[in-house]
């Protein structure tokens, strides 16, 4: 039995730790890749160029040019999925009937599990379209990617944010109606207020998965760096220049090889970023509530 | 019953949690300025018949009620009353203290603040007041902008009193307001309620004989959704007029 228990511990070790080593194997890839890039291009051209063209002749590695178009769908997916899904939140925890919170919430759910190709696809030949009869927008832009990410991050924010209103213990919410609260009231000024922190790992979470997207914005917003805050234009974002570099034939070892490196380590800085804010924010969050 | 006013009547209430029937045609009018305590075995109706009084179980799946309440002259539970202006005028006080997450204060204004009162002065004052009514003022009286949390459980049962108390309601509903504190706080409580009938209406349900005895004037006492006896205090405990009331207040049940 004992010999038994310490087999299962040492195994379970063992599995922790291949995770965690396959993760600073990772990093250090990244890194060594990344060092040699900065031994070619400078790092300071890296900030202030404003072109990104590693494929070109003419080759220029400005990173503000991918960034933006990161920033720009993610802003976009953010701006959409943020009120829509704390909507959904609130909605299910304080007004919907019990029963339908059960059978919408998995539901809602299923928006994350449709594989993002298709969302590409569909923000390419429908969303553009639809656009197009309205405003001047290249047929690949940022402004169609980013709503339609913003539609698979919803269900991140409506099902993590319930989560935490729900945690809300009960006698709080009572009190609140012992005063004369309003439903809208209560929520808003006392169940919201103490499941913030929750919340704002729901966000945080979601601006994680946006900045990630890679499918959506590679068929839908196009493969043009462009240093531009303009949703209606062509752009590209971090993720969807690695895709198009690594499924075209570049030469290993050669500068474009290393430059995919130098967009990886900037992707993962702000995802593990944002990831640690997220912990730290988790963990004063638990201590308030025990 | 003496001259005084009558500020709360119930009429033929029956109550259900679906099928299930909590309360069984209950009749009671309670005097303004009293305490009145309901006591009972455990699940005998008690906090369901309180929760009734400023309409608490409104968002309960499946309760339904019948028959007639009124306070302070209107039925509450026409059509027309605005729960949330009821709830003003009828507060509440819960077993475990519930103080928001917010600071000793905004916990004491909260109630004005929903309002939508935004007079800073009058906010102010109000506060004040509030807390040295439960005797609480000259223990936070330097820290008012400290979390409500940080207090000690019969403080922070003393601040949601005060909380009650801050939008002047005309009755406070008490559930079992001392059965989580300790004997100290638990007497610095039962002391309050005597100063507070001079202005308020109470009613506090308690599973604690001695408690009733000391703190009210009435007492009804509820079995199985039924209500049994409600009588002067001293007489129900001294000479109550049914088997069952003097078989559960000397403890033979329940
Ligand atoms: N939300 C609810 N749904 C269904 N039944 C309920 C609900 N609340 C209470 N009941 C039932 O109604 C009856 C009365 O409950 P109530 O809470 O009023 O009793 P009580 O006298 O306050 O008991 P205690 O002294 O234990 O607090 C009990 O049988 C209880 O199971
Ligand atoms: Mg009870």
């Amino acid at each position: 039995m004992k010999v038994k228990e310490m087999i299962i511990e040492k195994l379970l070790f063992l599995c922790a730790s291949i995770s965690v080593l396959i993760t600073v194997g990772i990093i250090l890839v990244l890194l060594l890749d990344t060092f040699e890039f900065f031994q070619e291009v400078s790092f300071v051209d890296f900030i202030t160029d404003k072109k990104w063209t590693p494929m070109f002749k003419d080759k220029h590695f400005g990173i503000g040019s991918l960034l933006a178009g990161t920033f720009l769908t993610t802003v976009i997916a953010v701006g959409v999925a943020i009120p829509i899904g704390l909507s959904i939140a609130i909605y299910l925890n304080e007004f919907a009937p019990k029963g339908f919170r059960k059978r919408i919430k998995p539901a809602l759910e299923l928006l994350a599990a449709v594989p993002t190709i298709v969302y590409g696809f569909f923000a390419l030949t429908v969303v553009t379209p639809f656009l197009k009869q309205f405003i001047d927008i290249d047929s690949f832009n940022a402004l169609s990617a980013g709503l339609v990410m913003g539609i698979m991050i919803i269900p991140y924010i409506s099902s993590i944010s319930e989560d935490a209103l729900y945690a809300v213990p009960k006698s709080l919410r009572e009190a609140a109606y012992g005063m004369g609260t309003t439903r809208l009231q209560t929520a808003f000024k006392v169940t919201i207020p103490a499941a913030s922190s929750g919340i704002i790992v729901s966000i945080i979470l979601a601006i994680s998965r946006a900045i990630g997207e890679t499918m959506i914005v590679a068929i839908a917003a196009g493969q043009k760096p462009t240093l531009t805050l303009d949703p209606t234009e062509t752009i590209a974002t971090i993720t969807s220049f690695i895709v198009q570099v690594t499924t075209g034939d570049v030469e290993h070892g050669s500068i474009e090889y290393k430059s995919l490196f130098a967009a990886g380590i900037t992707l993962f800085l702000f995802t593990f970023m944002l990831n640690n804010i997220s912990y730290f924010i988790k963990k004063k969050y638990q201590e308030k509530y025990d | 019953m003496s001259e005084k006013k009558i500020m709360l009547e119930a009429r033929n209430v029956d109550v259900f949690y679906g099928e299930f029937q909590a309360i069984k045609n209950i009749d009671m009018k309670i005097k303004e300025n009293s305490v009145t305590a309901f006591i009972g075995p455990s699940g005998c109706g008690k906090s369901t018949f309180l929760r009734v009084l400023n309409r608490m179980n409104d968002y309960v799946e499946g309760f339904a009620l019948r028959g007639e309440i009124e306070i302070n002259g209107e039925k509450i539970y026409r059509k027309s009353v605005k729960v949330e202006e009821l709830r003003k005028e009828v507060g509440m006080v819960f077993q475990k203290p519930n103080p928001f997450p917010k600071s000793i204060y905004d916990n004491v204004a909260f109630g004005l603040k929903i309002q939508g009162i935004t007079d800073k002065a009058f906010i102010e004052e109000r506060v004040i007041n509030s807390l040295k009514q439960v005797a609480l003022w000259d223990e936070v009286k330097d820290q008012l902008k400290k979390s409500a949390l940080a207090l000690s459980g019969g403080q922070q049962q003393r601040l949601c009193i005060a909380r009650t108390l801050a939008v002047e309601p005309s009755v406070i509903l008490m559930d079992e307001p001392t059965s989580a504190l300790d004997p100290i706080s638990t007497s610095k409580i039962e002391e309050l309620l005597h100063e507070l009938k001079k202005k308020y209406t109470i009613v506090i349900v308690t599973h604690n004989m001695q408690q009733a005895a000391r703190v009210s004037d009435d007492t009804a006492f509820f079995y199985m959704g039924e209500l049994i006896e409600f009588d002067k205090t001293d007489k129900i405990f001294t000479n109550p007029s049914m088997e069952k009331t003097e078989n559960y207040i000397t403890g033979r049940f329940g």
